[in-house]
C-alpha cells in the first residue's frame, strides 16, 4: 500500500483530536498569560502575573500539600501493590491469570462509586466504627472521614490495581534461575530480593509510582468527597478558578504547572526504565 | 520466582490485599439490600431501594442522558478510532509526533482536558449541553478504541489484503470485506471499553455540560448525591452502576483474547 491511502483513514480522527484536544490545550497555554478581566472575563493583554501567583506562598503551600499527599499515596500504593504483584507472580501459572483478573477488576468500575464505598466504610455509623463498637470500644472514635488520611486511603484504593499490574509485568518476566544463582552464590532470601530481584523490577515500580502520583496530584474528586472540603489540593483549586472564582487565567496557569510536573515525571520514568533495561543488557 | 517465595507469607499478602480491594465494595452491595436502609443494623433483605430508584425522576433522567452520551460517543469513537488504527498500522513511516497525539488523550489529566474544553467551547460561544459532552468523550474514547484495535492489528496477516488487491478489489472494498471482518472482535472489544468509559466518566462531563439541569449525566447526579452523605438510594444506584461496568468489561475481555483492556 502506498503511504497516501493511510492518510485518508487517519484524517477524521486526527482532525477531531486537533480540534478538540490540541487547540483547546494550546488555548489553555495562552490563557495563562492573559489578564483577568474586571468582571471575571479575560482581558487580552500579556502578563506574567498568573505565573508569578502560582509561586505565592499561599498557592505554593497548596502545591506542596498536594505533592505530599500524592507522594504518600503513591508510596503506600507501591509497597502494597508490589507485595501483591510478587505474591501473584509466585502463584501457579493457571492461578496467576485469575488472581490478576480479580486484582484489576475494581479498577474498571466507576471511580465515584469506589470512592463512595469509603464514605460508607469510614463515616460515624460506618463499618469501621461498627467493628470498633463490636470489639467493645466505647470511647469517642477519632474522626476518620473528611480527613487527610481518608483522602490518602481513597487514592491508594482507587489506583492500587494499576500498581499491581505495573509491578506484575517485570516480576512475571523474571527468570527464576537468576534468583537461584544468587542463592547458590550464598545470597540469603533478603539479599537476593534486595540486590537481585528489586533492581530488575524498578521499571514497574517507577511506572506505578508515577501513575499514582500524577493522577493524585491533579485529583479533585477524592479530596472533595473524602476530604470533605477541609483542605484544598491543586485539582480543587483549578476547579474553583473555573467554576466558582471565575479567574480562568490563573486556573490555566495552575494547570500548566500540573502538566509540567506530569511531563517531568514521565520523562524520569522513561529514564528509569531505559536505565534498567540497559543494565539488563550489560549483564 | 516460585522457589524463592514463602507460601504462607504469599497467602497472607494476597488475602490482605483482596480483602482491602473487595470489602468496601461488598459492604456497599450488602447495604443496598438492607431493608431499613441504615448502615448500622441489618433489618432484613429487601429490593425496595432499587424500586425507589426507578421512581426517582432525576435519576432516571440522568441515566437516559448518560445512555445517549455513551451510545453516540461510542459509535463516533469506534469509527474514527478503527480507521485511525488501520491508517497508523499500514503507514510505513512511524512518526513520533503522531504517536504522541494518539497517546495523549489517555494520559492527559482529566481535569486539564476538562478545563481546556470548557475554555474552548465558551470562547467560541458554543451553547453547552449533551452534544458538547459527546464531542469531548469522543476525544479519549477514540484513543482507547485505537489502542485496542492496533494491538490486534500487530498480529494481522497482511497477505490477505494483498490477495484481495491482486484480485482487483478496490481499497474500500478490501477494508470493508476483508480487514473489518477479521478485526471485528477487537473493534467490538474497543467499542465496549469506550462505552463503559463514557458511562462512568465524570470530570469532563461535569465541565462541558453547561449550566442546564437537563444535561446532567448519571455520574454528575451521583456526585451531587454523595456530597450530602450516605443514603440507601445511592447504595442501590452504586451497586447497579458497578455491576453494569463490570459485565460490559468482562464481555470486552472475552472478545479481546482474555485480556482486560490496558493489560
Amino acid at each position: 500500500m502506498t503511504d497516501r491511502k493511510p492518510l485518508y483513514l487517519m484524517t477524521p480522527a486526527l482532525v477531531w483530536l486537533t480540534a478538540f484536544m490540541v487547540v483547546p490545550c494550546l488555548l489553555i497555554l495562552a490563557l495563562g498569560f492573559f489578564r483577568r478581566g474586571i468582571y471575571g472575563g479575560i482581558e487580552y493583554t500579556f502578563t506574567m502575573e498568573n505565573i508569578a501567583l502560582v509561586f505565592d506562598p499561599l498557592y505554593a503551600g497548596i502545591f506542596l500539600k498536594s505533592a505530599w499527599i500524592a507522594g504518600l499515596s503513591a508510596s503506600i500504593a507501591v509497597v502494597i501493590g508490589y507485595a501483591a504483584a510478587y505474591a501473584i507472580a509466585a502463584a501457579s501459572p493457571r492461578r496467576q491469570a485469575t488472581l490478576l483478573f480479580f486484582a484489576v477488576l475494581p479498577f474498571w468500575s466507576n471511580y465515584l462509586v469506589r470512592t463512595y464505598a469509603w464514605i460508607v466504610m469510614l463515616n460515624r455509623e460506618g463499618l469501621v466504627a461498627g467493628i470498633a463498637a463490636w470489639l467493645g470500644y466505647e470511647g469517642e472514635l477519632p474522626k476518620m472521614l473528611y480527613t487527610e488520611s481518608a483522602v490518602v486511603i481513597g487514592l491508594v484504593y482507587n489506583y492500587l490495581p494499576f500498581v499491581i499490574l505495573a509491578c506484575y509485568a517485570p516480576l512475571s518476566r523474571l527468570n527464576p534461575e537468576i534468583a537461584e544463582a544468587s542463592r547458590d552464590l550464598g545470597g540469603g532470601g533478603w539479599t537476593t530480593f534486595r540486590r537481585v530481584i528489586l533492581p530488575m523490577t524498578v521499571p514497574g515500580i517507577a511506572t506505578g509510582f508515577v501513575f499514582v502520583f500524577v493522577l493524585s496530584i491533579g485529583n479533585f474528586v477524592t479530596p472533595a468527597l473524602l476530604g470533605g472540603g477541609q483542605f484544598q489540593m491543586i485539582g480543587n483549586l483549578v476547579y474553583a478558578q473555573f467554576l466558582t472564582a471565575n479567574d480562568w487565567p490563573f486556573g490555566a496557569a495552575l494547570s500548566m504547572f500540573l502538566i509540567a510536573i506530569m511531563m517531568g515525571l514521565l520523562t524520569l520514568q522513561t529514564f528509569a526504565t531505559e536505565r534498567a533495561s540497559g543494565a539488563r543488557r550489560e549483564e | 520466582m516460585r522457589s524463592t517465595a514463602n507460601p504462607k507469607l504469599m497467602l497472607m499478602i494476597l488475602s490482605a490485599v483482596f480483602a482491602f480491594l473487595y470489602i468496601p465494595i461488598s459492604v456497599l452491595f450488602a447495604l443496598s439490600f438492607n431493608e431499613g436502609g441504615l448502615p448500622t443494623a441489618w433489618t432484613g433483605f429487601s429490593v425496595k431501594w432499587y424500586g425507589e430508584l426507578f421512581r426517582n425522576g432525576d435519576i432516571m433522567g440522568a441515566a437516559l442522558n448518560t445512555l445517549i452520551v455513551a451510545v453516540i460517543s461510542t459509535i463516533l469513537a469506534t469509527i474514527l478510532g478503527t480507521l485511525l488504527a488501520i491508517g497508523v498500522e499500514t503507514r510505513r513511516r512511524k512518526g513520533h509526533f503522531l504517536e504522541t497525539i494518539i497517546f495523549a488523550p489517555m494520559i492527559i489529566p482529566d481535569i486539564v482536558l476538562a478545563i481546556a474544553l470548557l475554555s474552548f467551547f465558551s470562547l467560541l460561544n458554543f451553547t453547552m449541553g449533551l452534544h458538547t459532552i459527546i464531542v469531548s468523550h469522543v476525544v479519549f474514547n477514540l484513543a482507547f478504541v485505537c489502542s485496542v484495535v492496533r494491538a490486534r492489528l500487530k498480529t494481522f496477516d497482511w497477505s490477505i489484503v494483498e490477495a484481495s488487491t491482486d484480485l482487483g478489489a478496490p481499497m474500500p472494498v478490501t477494508l470493508w470485506r476483508v480487514v473489518l471482518p477479521v478485526m471485528m472482535p477487537a473493534v467490538i472489544a474497543g467499542a465496549l471499553l469506550a462505552f463503559t468509559l463514557s458511562l462512568d466518566e465524570f470530570i469532563i462531563a461535569f465541565f462541558t455540560a453547561g449550566a442546564g439541569r437537563d444535561s446532567i449525566t448519571l455520574p454528575m447526579q451521583i456526585f451531587a448525591m454523595i456530597r450530602f452523605g450516605v443514603t440507601p438510594e445511592i447504595n442501590a444506584l452504586a451497586a447497579i452502576v458497578m455491576t453494569v461496568s463490570v459485565i460490559i468489561l468482562a464481555l470486552s475481555q472475552r472478545l479481546n483474547r482474555g485480556r482486560l483492556p490496558g493489560q
